[in-house]
């Protein structure tokens, strides 16, 4: 457990240090907000649309069961085969099972964050198969043996040099600083990928119950090439991710493009009802869905944050928090990064291990803001130290809590501590910020206050006396 | 397969939890919220969708100069024929401009004749086709569902535009719409295609908003990531 915040501790404090990555960072994101005020600017309302985002998807999580099963329902009955699998382990296995099964060797992947969550390629590797993933940053990612840095941009901490370095490296390719040359040179590697791989796999945007389907969003068309081409498509994807009715896809699929992306929509937004159906030319001959639990029934059990369910994965809290912006994305340790992984990663991986990202918050409400679902994000990261506490109470801050108890109920012994404060502040000058210095974990990086000279209780005294003519009133 | 799934155990789960009853919460601060337990109204449908999302006007004419503003912004051609003859003449124009050797479509009227009249090998996907052959085309020329104003988007099925591979395979996507195609905006094509498939919907629907693109190098806009890099979009009348 202290590992893990320790680990979170060194690396925040390792990248915040980094102007230059911050920069990039903080680079990106900017051209991000340009073009999503703009596009949010042209919603005759916005704030409706995200309270009609909120009701809609309050409605789908809290009849979950009944939309869950419908959604099943009208799968199987046009050729899919659904798993619902309770732990990652079990829909890892699952998917192992129908490659074996299937002769598999070549697997093309789109991106999906819940086959990052259940850890997916490194069970398909071992078992022997060979996965490419085909988004463009995943792709560079999976290079570079590193995790997704951003639910949405998995390699905004990279320049293009960088990108060039690696393409060198691993493809043998030219060097290029042109983001356009480099984009190329990896669509020509993929191109090679989707004609021969024998299975594709992809995650979900939304789950329509009503008819039956999933909806993946993307902008590169690597997610369609992945779904059209191999003769078997398999999509992961969470339970939370229903929606009632065909037509809330009119208001999620332009809320979810302008919030995470500055976009008015993303190029493309598919609809998958089942396999190759009679008549049709193209498309896999075996459709399987994956339905994930690990653990989001225990969030779902969870009133009080039950609507964090409700997340689209979109990334808005993650571009708009001051935390994810100086510590980066890496930091995080999580699969799901920035406020909306800091509330339910400790509901996914355990509560005392993870309690220490919702105390890395400035609670400045930007995520509760930005998110087109309106997740209470913020007051969730409150909840989450609440229930830390309750849970497992801290000694020394119970000790802590009893002598300033103790110490506001007596004014006498209240006002000689004072007075005994401002005699030995002084002093603290001569330990300040060096390893002697009690105070150090404030002083390290900040200045602590200086005492007034004057306390409270007196200044109100000699004004009182002199009447306070515009004293406080 | 016989491999045990576990939908019983998630679906006890899931109805457990769901005992205790969520306070309902329009979004937000869930102090502001006044904290009521959800009592079953309704939510928000499509109708009233329209009232937020960026508004459309209600004529014709309306719509087609916001799907142009759009597919400007896209970085998409989208151009208005008057008639048949027009759009294979625009069709021939792109073809020398671009220099293609091959192109691919499907067997649906219009499309299949004004590809045809090009004059150059044609692929037809409507029998199944090596996807090696689709790939080496230069083009593909297809039909659509509906083009929705409000977004500058282009409604595919595997009916309407010869299966999955063909509208995204080749380099450049040529589209040909009619005008009793064009919807004010995404709820209205969806209810189009219902009223059109419902409950035989095709296995694939897409909406395709622009040429393929990426932006994860810099977040710097790059056209043509794993898609077509062109998209034009003739709409005829
Ligand atoms: S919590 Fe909200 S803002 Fe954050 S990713 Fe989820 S939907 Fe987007």
């Amino acid at each position: 457990m202290i590992t893990f915040a320790k680990d979170f501790k060194r690396a925040a404090a390792r990248v915040t240090a980094d102007l230059r990555h911050r920069g990039l960072i903080q680079r990106a994101l900017k051209s991000y907000e340009v073009k999503r005020d703009e596009f949010k600017g042209r919603y005759q309302n916005w704030s409706e649309a995200r309270q009609a985002a909120a009701e809609i998807k309050w409605d789908a999580i809290n009849h979950l069961d009944r939309y869950l099963a419908e959604f099943i329902a009208k799968l199987e009955a046009r050729g899919t085969r659904v798993h619902v699998a309770s732990t990652g382990e079990q829909a890892r296995d699952y998917i192992v099972q129908v490659a074996k099964e299937n002769a598999v060797r070549t697997i093309i992947k789109s991106k999906s964050m819940t086959a990052e969550e259940v850890e997916l390629n490194e069970a398909l590797e071992h078992a022997g198969c060979t996965v490419f993933e085909s988004d463009l940053g995943e792709y560079i990612v999976q290079l570079r043996h590193e995790k997704p840095y951003h639910l949405v941009f998995p390699a905004m901490h990279l320049t293009r040099d960088e990108i060039s370095d690696l393409f060198q490296k691993e493809l043998g390719s030219e060097p290029t600083n042109s983001p356009e040359e480099l984009t190329m040179i990896a669509r020509r590697v993929m191109r090679q990928n989707y004609c021969r791989a024998d299975m594709g796999i992809s995650g979900a945007n939304f789950a329509v119950a009503e008819t039956g389907m999933i909806s993946i969003t993307e902008n590169e068309g690597n997610a369609r090439l992945t779904t059209a081409l191999p003769k078997i498509h398999v999509a992961i994807l969470g339970i939370e991710k229903i929606l009632p009715k065909l037509e809330d896809l009119a208001l999620f699929l332009p809320m979810l493009a302008t919030a995470g992306a500055g976009q008015p929509l993303t190029c493309y937004n598919s609809l998958f009802g089942g396999p190759r159906q009679p008549g049709e030319v193209d498309g896999p001959e075996q459709f399987h869905v994956v339905l994930l639990d690990n653990r989001r029934t225990e969030l779902l059990a969870d009133a009080e944050q039950r609507d964090s369910l409700h997340c689209i994965r979109c990334g808005a809290c993650l571009n708009v928090c001051p935390i994810f912006k100086n510590v980066g994305g890496h930091s995080y340790g999580t699969t799901y990064q920035g406020p909306i992984g800091s509330v339910i990663t400790p509901h996914l991986r355990g509560l005392q291990n993870w309690k220490h990202l919702s105390a890395a918050s400035s609670l400045c409400g930007a995520c509760t803001e930005a998110c087109p679902v309106g997740i209470d994000l913020h007051h969730h990261l409150l909840h989450n130290r609440r229930n830390a506490m309750k849970e497992k109470p801290l000694w020394w801050e119970k000790i802590a809590y009893a002598g300033f108890v103790f110490l506001m109920r007596r004014p006498l012994l209240y006002r000689i501590s004072g007075k005994l404060g401002s005699i030995f502040f002084p002093l603290h000058k001569l330990v300040n910020g060096g390893p002697l210095d009690p105070l150090i974990s404030w002083t390290k990086t900040r200045e602590f206050p200086p005492l007034a000279k004057q306390s409270f209780q007196e200044y109100w005294k000699a004004k009182g006396k002199k009447e306070a003519p515009h004293g406080l009133s | 397969m016989a491999y045990p799934d576990h939908r019983e155990e998630v679906f006890a789960r899931i109805r457990e939890a769901l005992r205790e009853p969520a306070p309902h919460r329009h979004g937000g601060y869930s102090e502001d919220a006044g904290e009521h337990t959800h009592t079953d109204e309704h939510p928000p449908d499509a109708e009233a969708f329209r009232a937020w999302l960026p508004a459309v006007g209600p004529r014709l004419e309306e719509q087609v100069a916001l799907f142009a503003q759009n597919a400007a912004q896209l970085k998409a051609d989208f151009r208005r024929v008057a008639t048949l003859e027009e759009a294979g003449q625009a069709l021939a124009g792109l073809s020398r401009e671009n220099g293609w050797k091959r192109v691919a479509t499907h067997r649906e009227t219009p499309v299949a004749v004004l590809a045809e009249k090009l004059g150059l090998p044609c692929l037809f996907t409507d029998a199944g086709y090596a996807t090696a052959e689709l790939e080496a085309c230069d083009a593909a020329i297809t039909g659509c569902d509906a083009l929705i104003a409000q977004t500058g988007s282009v409604l595919v099925t595997t009916r309407s535009a010869g299966g999955r591979a063909l509208s995204v395979l080749p380099p450049h996507h040529v589209v040909i719409a009619e005008r009793g195609q064009m919807v004010p905006d995404l709820a209205t094509a969806l209810q189009s295609v219902r009223k059109r498939y419902e409950p035989d919907w095709p296995s694939f629907l897409s909406f395709i908003t622009g040429p393929s693109r990426t932006g994860d190098i810099e977040r710097i806009l790059v056209l043509g990531a794993h898609g077509p890099k062109q998209l034009t979009i003739l709409l005829v009348g």
